[in-house]
């Protein structure tokens, strides 16, 4: 019954006798009777108050953490209230990519704005519209960096898993031979890094700060990368960037990342958003859309999708990228979360989950959780514990906590943003200590 | 249109001017500028490539277009014009100053016209 | 209007965090020596930003957007309402299983409806997109050669009518695109696919309905020429929305395909995304499917990985919320819902290109399916107005343009998809415009050079954007790259 049709059965009737047809089966007739489908095997639809309440019943089954400590690519953090009034608007939900300038200025200014924020984050020179995610982001800027005799792509160890194996199912695409730098104390080993590096090397790509939460001494990894004359990416946390040196600052020639943490909430892992950003010699290879600024007939500043002919719709089988569809209303939120947090709002929550790091790894430790590294982190850090992780996250769910990831039996890597307050860790702690305690008797 | 007497080209567009035997010069021809329209941007080769005749050594980009150019000869190339890629408009408003590459050690060429020949080429294509 | 670095001042800002509640902690790390310069605005200045901002586009909410091959039908309301429940945003998407089944029923619920749809036998909600979908479902192909240990198929067959997302999905895929030309029907030319398909082809890409607007006849003949030279078809899904209910692909002899959420399942756009792409495929292909994949069983519904998995496309499960979207439009429109909804769109396009027929030739004029394509050759000809100048000219009367200049096998295409939530009134004053301009070219071709005059801008130049591209603002104090 449900539908979303204007025209009525009997203006469908007339319009078909309009133009020839006396049925919809007419109108079809030209479809080989072989492959015409009997009645498909789906439900009667229903009115809008019902399909929403089997959605809602869904969205029920789920349980929603009221305190959650779990970061690993996907972390919580505040909405400003404005962030989510402006993306919800509708002109901006429902428009298609800006093809036509004229009658798509709005979104083509927020893209060119979106842009102007990720190249002040990184220090890079041009950003692209967004691509679908962080670990898309590292995979297409690994593919920027194949060139004649260098096709090899490094990877660190200490980068998330899930971006690795996108890089990997990506460079299976391309034939591209992956290599995985380890790992040393929970950063990349740099020793590894120097012997792995050739002449055949394309990039690597290093994580900032890494999965376990590590701020690596990326410049240093930036340099010896350089001097095998490969080119290196940093993955970055767009919240940290408030706070650390830059990637441009740190040598990268790319830099991307996840930026859902800029005001997308964490929505089971979707959509999210990736940022990429790079310098000015290789901006011909970011792949997918790009905002650029000019004048229109009358001189007035106007934006435009540019740089077009380096995109599929174009360039087709010889195309940077064959990406066409972005996320850029996650890109225009994400402009909006900036915009709202201004430089010192981000740099206060960078430095609010530095801080409530750090006290939960204190608290953590006098519960009996052994921070696993001696290496600086920023939100999240791995604990080591005599009590089994399963057991310490299953106490710390039936209190409505959503503790840390475990990484195996006895280690959990950690999280805390600013929206993690001082009574909700000390709680938390108090609970692990519990458990730990239990453990000894 | 203008099409200089002292060079020769080809039937995908491209004019070589040589000077020497085994050296030359090559680029887009005015009626090529004029069809690709506005460019933007031009792809090159790096010095030391080997170029082959009737193969693309370079494209060329107008706002919604994308278009090879072909080399007429085979050699080595051992020079770009690097100035194009700053200023790929000097294709459109100076064709024959605005050459792409230098080809030397020349072992090879296509089937090249002269400037009248070229011109009955392409207004029979047209 | 100004850009947001150019609103508020020095100062000026939102308070949105609270004071720091536990000690205060300096990493001893190099820290950031560039400026960070972000825009400096009160809450109030933003709203009004983006108020501005947004009168500036053009959604489907604000009219009639026919943009061919893009299926910009209405976006229902409650779509969005469903997405934005707190049971999804807020749930992390490593959470332990037991504790997001919500959200696993979604994603299976949503991949059998489309099952079925498809006649496919499994399916990845993975996929961002449709070109991330093309990519996804040529790695299957390439995979299921790899197994069997058939290396020589390095060829994707694409007709010269593709979506540029093919070629551009297979050579990333590794492969080496052959493009076919089209017969003069605008379809597949039986002759020229099996002089291509051989020991080296790994597959073909196909929409059906094709580009031009038409149902391939030949389709079991198509496919049934592919898996005989060892290849697989795959199903390009953008034209979906022509043949749900009375077509499937799989029933067609598509062994893989992917299916755009935001065109099909009336997901919105959202300016270029997110959408979202899944990739539907036959049994003998579903190990490869990248993992995660919910499976149900007694106990509820658990993640596994597929045997033999391409590897993860993707972080985590995909556009999410996007499908939660979608599946709220497939409960509401159901069986007979999704039927309708095909037979409307191609009801549309059939009366708007009957209307149309007279003035603006059709490439293909025989009954099309949700889309046609006009071809505006002699009118560049007789009156020297473009399909670029009768798009801009739509601008004026609030339309939004259909697609121009594509499939590229027609000269000065305009290819238009009306979809079936627009009414008849909508179509008719849609076929007004149309016939106003081209009485306007006939007796005033310049005044169409000039359109749109109504628009926010008039006509950008987009030649000095790309030659001198400007990709981002530049802050007062701040010098100039000289390379910018």
């Amino acid at each position: 019954m449900g539908s979303y049709l204007s025209n009525t059965p009997e203006e469908q009737r007339r319009m078909l006798h309009e133009i020839g047809f006396d049925s919809f089966d007419a109108l079809f007739s030209h479809i080989p009777e072989e492959v015409k489908t009997g009645e498909l095997k789906l439900p009667d639809g229903m009115s809008e108050m019902e399909a929403f309440g089997r959605i809602e019943e869904m969205a029920d089954k789920n349980v929603r953490f009221r305190h959650i400590f779990r970061g690993a690519g996907a972390y919580n953090h505040y909405i400003p209230a404005i962030v989510k009034s402006v993306s919800a608007k509708e002109e901006f939900v429902t428009a298609y990519t800006p093809y036509q300038a004229e009658i798509s200025q709005g979104i083509l200014q927020s893209i060119f704005e979106y842009q102007t924020m990720i190249c002040e984050l990184t220090g890079m020179d041009a950003g692209n519209a967004s691509v679908y995610d962080g670990g898309t982001a590292a995979a297409e800027a690994a593919a920027m960096c194949r060139e004649r005799g260098r096709q090899t792509v490094l990877v660190s160890a200490a980068v998330h898993p899930q971006v690795i194996e996108v890089v990997r199912t990506y460079c299976y695409g391309s034939n591209t031979k992956v290599v995985l730098i380890p790992e040393k104390d929970g950063a990349t080993d740099v020793e590894a890094l120097r012997r792995n590096l050739n002449e055949t090397s394309a990039c690597f790509l290093m994580q900032y700060p890494n999965y376990y939460g590590i701020i690596e001494d990326a410049g240093l990894l930036g340099t010896i990368v350089h001097e095998a004359g490969a080119k290196f990416i940093m993955g970055c946390n767009p919240i940290a960037l408030a706070v650390l040196k830059s990637p441009a600052e740190c040598g990268a020639d790319i830099a991307v990342g996840e930026g859902h943490p800029l005001g997308l909430g964490l929505a089971f892992g979707g959509p999210y958003l990736g940022f990429m950003a790079a310098r000015d010699r290789m901006v011909r290879k970011l792949p997918g859309r790009i905002v650029g600024e000019t004048l229109d007939r009358e001189g007035a500043r106007a934006f435009v999708l540019t740089l077009q002919a380096r995109e599929q719709h174009i360039r087709r089988e010889k195309a940077s990228s064959n990406i066409c569809s972005n996320q850029a209303l996650c890109a225009l939120t994400a402009g909006v979360y900036l915009a709202a947090m201004g430089a010192q709002g981000l740099k206060q929550a960078a430095s609010l989950c530095i801080s409530k790091a750090h006290y939960l790894q204190r608290k953590l430790e006098e519960a009996g959780l052994y921070l696993k590294y001696a290496q600086p982190f920023f939100h999240e850090f791995v604990t080591v514990s005599e009590k089994r992780s399963d057991d310490i996250l299953a106490a710390l769910q039936k209190e409505g906590f959503l503790g840390g990831l475990p990484v195996n039996d006895h280690e959990i890597l950690w999280c805390a943003t600013e929206k993690n307050t001082r009574e909700e860790m000390d709680r938390l702690a108090a609970i692990v200590k519990e458990v730990s305690h239990e453990a000894d008797i | 249109m203008n099409h200089p007497t002292d060079l020769y080209y080809s039937k995908s567009h491209e004019w070589v001017k040589f000077l020497d035997e085994k050296t030359a010069l090559i680029g887009l021809t005015d009626y090529a500028q004029d069809a690709l329209g506005d460019l933007v941007f031009v792809n090159l080769p790096e010095a030391g490539d080997e170029v082959t005749a009737g193969e693309a050594f370079s494209d060329v980009e107008s706002v919604k277009a994308v278009s090879d150019v072909f080399s007429p000869v085979s050699g080595v190339v051992a020079e770009v014009n690097e100035e194009l890629l700053d200023a790929p408009e000097r294709m459109n408003e100076d064709p024959y100053g605005a050459w792409l590459i230098k080809v030397e050690n020349i072992t090879e060429k296509e089937e090249l016209m002269e400037a009248d020949a070229y011109i009955r080429f392409y207004e029979s294509e047209e | 209007m100004k850009l947001i670095f150019e609103r508020g001042m020095e100062g000026q800002r939102c308070t949105i965090l609270p004071d720091c509640d536990v000690p205060e902690i300096c990493l001893d790390v190099p820290g950031r020596g560039l400026p960070l310069r972000l825009p400096h605005v009160s809450e109030n200045e933003i709203s009004r930003h983006y108020t501005e901002l947004a009168g500036q586009v053009h959604g489907v909410n604000n009219g009639f957007y026919p943009l061919g091959s893009c299926t910009m039908k209405y976006n229902p309301k409650v779509n969005e309402e469903a997405a934005a429940l707190p049971g999804f945003t807020d749930i992390h998407p490593l959470q332990p299983e037991d504790t997001v089944q919500g959200c696993m029923k979604v994603l299976d619920a949503a991949k059998q409806m489309l099952l079925e749809i498809t006649g496919m036998d499994d399916m990845t909600m993975q996929p961002a997109a449709g070109a991330h979908g093309e990519f996804t479902g040529l790695l299957l192909i390439k995979a299921y050669h790899d197994s069997r240990g058939d290396k020589k198929r390095t060829k994707i067959i694409v007709p010269d009518s593709a979506h540029g997302t093919n070629p551009a999905s297979a050579a990333m895929a590794g492969f080496e695109v052959v493009n076919i030309p089209s017969g003069e029907d605008g379809c597949v030319d039986l002759e020229k696919l099996r002089e291509a398909a051989g020991e080296d082809t790994a597959g073909l890409m196909l929409t059906n309905p094709n580009t031009v607007g038409l149902f391939d006849k030949n389709i079991l003949a198509i496919t049934s020429i592919v898996h005989e030279a060892g290849g697989l078809a795959y199903y390009d899904g953008a034209n979906l929305n022509a043949v749900m209910g009375i077509a499937r692909p799989g029933d067609m002899g598509f062994d893989v395909m992917h299916i755009n959420l935001h065109k099909t399942f009336s997901t919105p756009h959202g300016g270029g995304g997110p959408g979202s792409g899944p990739v539907g495929c036959k049994a003998f292909l579903k190990e490869f499917l990248p993992g995660l994949q919910p499976a149900k069983s007694e106990a509820g519904y658990t993640f596994t990985a597929p045997r033999r998995s391409v590897g993860r496309v993707k972080m985590f499960y995909g556009n999410f919320l996007v499908v939660v979207k979608a599946l709220t439009y497939l409960l509401v429109l159901g069986r007979e819902g999704v039927r309708d909804a095909s037979r409307n769109a191609v009801l549309n396009a059939n009366y708007m290109m009957r209307k149309l027929q007279d003035i603006y030739p059709m490439a293909y004029p025989e009954t099309c399916m949700h889309e046609f394509v006009m071809c505006l050759e002699n009118m560049k000809h007789d009156a020297d107005v473009t399909a670029m100048d009768v798009a801009k000219a739509l601008l004026d009367y609030g339309i939004h343009p259909p697609t121009m200049y594509f499939p590229l096998i027609v000269h000065e295409a305009l290819m238009v998809e009306p979809t079936e939530t627009e009414s008849r009134e909508t179509l008719d004053e849609a076929i007004r415009a149309f016939r106003e301009i081209y009485d306007c070219a006939k007796k005033d071709a310049l005044r169409l050079h000039e359109a749109p005059v109504h628009a926010y801008i008039r006509r950008p130049d987009e030649v000095q954007a790309a030659r001198k591209p400007v990709l981002r603002y530049f802050f007062p104090d701040a010098v100039r790259n000289p390379a910018q």
